[in-house]
């Protein structure tokens, strides 16, 4: 490095991981906003095997406060309520996110992607350390002098949740909503404790999902929106100027 | 202070960007060739479910003790035409389940005869497309049964049902294919949880086609016809809600 101001940029994330990403996240817009429009046809969910309108639901469309029905209105694909179109969105593009993650999770064991970046250490899940990543957070620093392009044990554990759990606990209670996979697959209904828990679980894990993007998007915003932006897309990343001055 | 600019600009610009993504789903689905793709997902859905798995699986059954309090009715609760009332008046002694289309032997079979048949008895879950799922227990013959003794012919694909209902003026009907009609879940229901069928849930026979979401499972089933080709059939596509709201001809998912 012959000039020292010149920003270091290093090569971050692998194509499979870029595709896989943005594939994924017109996926889930998607799958959220169709979602909805079929959550609509019946917005209430139950525990259990059986769950209609004479059953007790735990939860109810007119129980939720009205800004967020206000905002679930304003995401419905398509726009107002038409179960069937919303449904025909929700089940081909369920195919894509399936596959997509299928072929993404082969791609990442074969690319090392996961034992390498995913991987959670025993170390890191020390309390110390967890406190120190989230006192980290709280400042706004979010990648180690050491290590600027290595994921912090917070950030891991987001997305190992999101890959490992959220998706996977999203396509499996999905399918449990498939009379057709139930006669196929019964432990389906087996694991989940009956279609309507499916039904609940999905949902719930959706919420989460939602969660898990408010956070991410936040956290592109405060860490440097093009240039993450830039390094999911090109999978150049400048190296933050504070993060290489602590470096030098 | 420029940051917080940008912050501000990404999140307008985000916000406008969803807005026009969501925008854009409605006009690729108002776009004919671009429906053509996000309808291909039904038969992507149906090969792979028929493909993976197996065809015959049957649904899950359940303990009366896992039964509904109370079976909810939906769709039509009745049919409410002169002609059904007055079956209705008389107790279905005039009413006869006509079998005909590509078979040998067409038929004529009145109630009596319908519960004289060797019947299957069942506790499964019915799904309905809205979202809500029932646990009843369903008796009556196997769908397949009568068409073996109809004699269906080799060219026969779909097997059609036409109901008492009316839909904007016109008798319901939904269809299903011969890998459900001779499933051994798929009868033609008359009663429901050990009562003789009631009005509301479909009297005097319905199909039960355990594999596939509500409305497929046809109430009032007045005709059955096996058929070459869906084409001749409503507007071709199979069923009322297919043929008129876009819903999935294959409802197993």
């Amino acid at each position: 490095m012959n000039d020292p101001t010149a920003p270091i940029v290093i090569k971050r994330h692998r194509m499979a991981t870029r595709v896989w990403h943005w594939v994924t996240v017109v996926t889930m817009f998607i799958m959220i906003g169709s979602g909805i429009g079929i959550l609509k046809a019946h917005p209430r969910l139950y525990w259990g095997r059986y769950g209609a309108n004479f059953d007790t639901a735990w939860t109810t469309l007119d129980q939720w406060p009205s800004w967020l029905v206000s905002l679930l209105n304003l995401l419905t694909i398509p726009a107002g309520y038409n179960l069937a179109l919303s449904r025909r969105w929700h089940l081909l593009f369920a195919l894509v996110l399936a596959f997509a993650l299928l072929g993404f999770m082969i791609v990442s064991l074969i690319n090392k992607h996961f034992q390498r970046d995913l991987r959670v250490r025993a170390a890191e899940l020390s309390p110390r350390e967890v406190v120190h990543d989230v006192k980290e957070h709280l400042a706004f620093r979010f990648h180690d002098p050491k290590k600027p392009g290595a994921y912090n044990i917070l950030q891991k554990l987001s997305y190992v949740v999101t890959i490992f759990v959220l998706i996977p606990v999203m396509i499996l209670t999905g399918l449990t909503m498939s009379p057709g996979m139930d006669a196929a697959w019964p432990w389906l209904l087996e694991v989940f404790g009956g279609r309507q828990s499916a039904r609940s679980i999905h949902f719930i894990a959706a919420t989460g999902l939602v969660l898990f993007i408010i956070a991410h998007l936040a956290l592109v915003i405060l860490a440097g929106t093009w240039n993450e932006v830039r390094s999911m897309s090109t999978g150049r990343w400048k190296v933050p100027a504070h993060t290489s001055e602590d470096v030098a | 202070m420029s940051s917080l600019i940008t912050r501000r600009s990404l999140v307008m610009g985000a916000s406008i960007g969803a807005g026009a993504l969501l925008a854009g789903c409605d006009k690729i689905a108002a776009n004919p060739e671009a429906r053509k793709i996000l309808f291909m997902g039904e038969d992507m859905n149906r090969g792979l479910q028929r493909a993976l798995t197996n065809r015959n699986a049957l649904a899950p059954e359940f303990s009366p003790a896992q039964m509904s309090p109370i079976f909810r009715s939906n769709g039509t609760s009745n049919p409410g035409t002169a002609e059904y009332t007055a079956m209705v008046a008389n107790n279905f002694a005039d009413y006869r389940l006509k079998v005909g289309g590509l078979v040998d032997r067409p038929l004529s079979v009145s109630l009596p005869q319908l519960r004289q048949m060797p019947s299957r008895a069942q506790i499964t879950r019915h799904d309905c497309v809205e979202g809500w799922s029932a646990i009843g227990k369903w008796q009556g013959p196997k769908l397949g049964a009568l068409l073996t003794a109809a004699g269906l012919q080799k060219s026969a694909r779909y097997i059609v049902f036409t109901c008492a209902d009316l839909f904007g003026g016109a008798n319901y009907y939904e269809s299903v294919d011969l890998v459900d009609a001779f499933h051994p879940q798929t009868i033609l229901a008359w009663a429901l949880n050990d009562q003789v069928l009631d009005v509301a849930h479909g009297a005097p026979v319905r199909l039960r086609v355990e594999r596939q979401l509500g409305y497929k499972h046809a109430k009032y089933v007045m005709a059955i016809e096996a058929v070459a080709s869906l084409a001749g059939i409503g507007k071709g596509k199979g069923g009322y809600w297919e043929d008129n709201v876009d819903y999935d001809w294959y409802a197993g998912i």
